[in-house]
């Protein structure tokens, strides 16, 4: 039962063979067995979870059932829930409790899915192995010593567990391909715009995007399809119809252009995660498509870039958490400003405080035109560097990551080699274009993840070229040992 | 980039005051090794010849939507004006609280 994919879920539901009631409690009794191991959930909300199975059961007794309709799924705990609290994994709001619901939340209710809870992630979504939270580390599924990726590392280790049939991440700089791929999952960054930001709490606003992690192609684009769509309440949301991104799967790709940027297979690149995704490449050429090496020259300074823009919307973003309106705040203030920056630096963690500070240099007077226009203007060459490849080839394809799941600990002390983690995903954010990542393969037993890369709005194509994979190959049906204990 | 001046602990106190972070002398020098490591790292962007090109703020290139000035939700009874002062830490007839700003 666990191992089954969202769609095979959602046919069983149709047929009657089980109940949304029935599948909500399996699933919650394995997050209740299995998670204290993992740690990839905040919050379990059990009873909503059984009023929301229950009404998904009335509704397709009615004949009103939506496709995912009585199905399980996790919110990350950045999107406000209302009535359930939502912490961002940070201490500062570790007691908060939103008043509304993110248009996303809205989005599965209106669909009928169930809420399970809120999933662990780095501090306001700021890490890449998911050791930021306030919460604890997550452990990834695959090899308990090692991180699940980040930020979105508590969806995808829920999700790879088996723990829920899907889960939404956002991601800013790799925060859903990235963990999808050490997890092992398959996990979709829409086009900028496609997915309203509404209720989703802000890091870095130009960059931010949500999107679902889940064990297949043709599972995404059934959550994605219910995820996206025009909200005027995000003004960087953009007006243009949601196709039905399952009628795409099915096309097949024979001619496909796939563009091999060689800066993503050079140094940096650890050669078995290399060998791994030149078989996959095969895999495609024997479906039909072509490889073509393109460059993507400015692709050495999207780490740099994103390290200002990040950080700089990252600090005017979280000036908003001031220990007076909300979240927390700091015992005895002598006055206002003991109350500010006692609150900010007692709520906050060392990341968060570590880009907050980056962020308010950058932007302070003086070093504005060095740091954050400089970093603005890479970001068209970088944007630019994409829209030329895409007159050559229809998709870009490479590793999602340079190396395999790291150890706990291994990088944590060490911010720079844990933002080279992301060399292969951020660019993708700056242009805001949309990325898939799926499982590809193992080195050592830990998945290696394929990023493919599409133009704007081509979230129908890279789930199409993604599922055309799958059909081919089982890496998304392998299991970890971890998600079959204890049955 | 050339002309800017040495990234010191000074500059180090006077971004924390101006992100209100509470730094301690203590963390003063760990923070300027940890953040000078970063910065030198992003230095590389000096290398790019960016002459003539436009900041990208934005993935798109698009005008900001503007809408009507008008209330579209409005609280004549204070309940939403209630719900969300129940988060704030302290509150007195519907005004949030700070300690004394002006004696």
């Amino acid at each position: 039962m666990f191992n089954k994919t969202l769609t095979e879920l959602a046919d069983g539901l149709a047929r009657g063979e089980y109940t949304s009631r029935e599948l909500t409690d399996y699933f919650l009794e394995r997050i209740k067995r299995l998670d204290p191991s993992l740690n990839s959930f905040i919050t379990l909300s059990e009873d909503y979870a059984h009023v929301q199975a229950d009404q998904a059961d009335q509704r397709r007794k009615q004949g009103q059932a939506a496709p995912l309709t009585g199905i399980p799924i996790a919110q990350k705990d950045i999107f406000c829930t209302e009535g359930i609290k939502t912490t961002c994994a940070s201490k500062m709001l570790d007691s908060f409790i939103a008043p509304y619901n993110a248009h996303v939340v809205e989005r599965f209710a209106q669909e009928g899915a169930v809420l399970l809870g809120k999933t662990n992630m780095d501090e306001f979504a700021m890490g890449s192995s998911n050791e930021n939270s306030h919460y604890g580390p997550v452990l990834n599924p695959w090899n308990l010593d090692t991180v699940p990726g980040g930020s979105s590392g508590g969806s995808a280790a829920a999700v790879a567990a088996r723990l829920a049939p899907a889960a939404t991440g956002t991601d800013t700089g790799g925060s859903i391909r990235q963990p999808a791929a050490l997890c092992g999952i398959t996990g979709i960054k829409p086009t900028y715009g496609r997915v309203s930001r509404y209720g989703m709490i802000a890091f870095a606003s130009s960059l931010d995007q949500g999107g679902p992690l889940t064990q297949t192609c043709a599972d995404a684009a059934l959550v994605l399809s219910a995820m996206a769509g025009f909200d005027p309440r995000d003004s960087t949301c953009v007006d243009q119809p949601v196709p039905d991104y399952t009628k795409a799967l099915d096309e097949k790709i024979a001619g496909l252009r796939i563009g091999l940027p060689k800066e993503y297979f050079g140094e940096g690149l650890d050669p078995n995660v290399a060998c791994v995704i030149e078989a996959a490449l095969k895999e495609y050429e024997k479906l039909g498509a072509k490889l073509v090496e393109i460059s993507l020259k400015h692709s050495a300074m999207a780490g740099p870039a994103y390290y200002i823009i990040a950080p700089a919307e990252c600090s005017s973003n979280l000036a908003r958490y001031d220990g007076v309106r909300y979240g927390y705040r700091c015992d005895d203030p002598k006055n206002l400003e003991d109350l500010y920056k006692r609150s900010r630096a007692e709520g906050f963690g060392a990341e968060v405080k570590r880009r907050i500070m980056i962020g308010t240099y950058a932007l302070s007077a003086g070093y504005y035109e060095a740091y954050y226009i400089k970093a603005q203007q890479i970001r068209r060459l970088l944007r630019d560097d994409f829209l030329n490849a895409f007159k050559e080839v229809d998709v870009i394809m490479g590793p999602t990551t340079p190396s395999v799941a790291f150890n706990l600990g291994e990088k944590s002390d060490d911010p720079l080699s844990m933002y080279l983690s992301d060399i292969y995903t951020i660019a993708v954010n700056l242009a805001g274009l949309p990325a898939l990542s799926i499982p590809a393969g193992f080195v050592d037993e830990k998945p290696v993840g394929l990023q493919i890369i599409g133009n704007y709005f081509e979230e129908g194509r890279l789930l199409n070229v993604g599922h055309q994979y799958q059909q081919v190959t089982s890496w998304h049906r392998v299991l970890p040992a971890f998600a079959k204990g204890g049955l | 980039m050339s002309a800017k001046p040495t990234f010191s602990e000074e500059i180090v106190a006077k971004v924390a005051h101006l992100a209100r972070l509470e730094l301690k002398p203590a963390d003063l020098p760990p923070y300027h090794e940890g953040l000078s490591r970063i910065l030198a790292w992003i230095e590389q962007m000096a290398a790019i010849d960016t002459q003539g090109i436009e900041p990208m703020a934005h993935p798109f290139d698009l005008a900001q939507p503007l809408r009507e000035d008008k209330v579209t939700e409005a609280d004549p009874e204070g309940k939403q004006q209630r719900k969300f002062q129940a988060l704030a830490p302290a509150i007195a007839a519907g005004l949030y609280l700070v300690p004394k700003v002006i004696e």
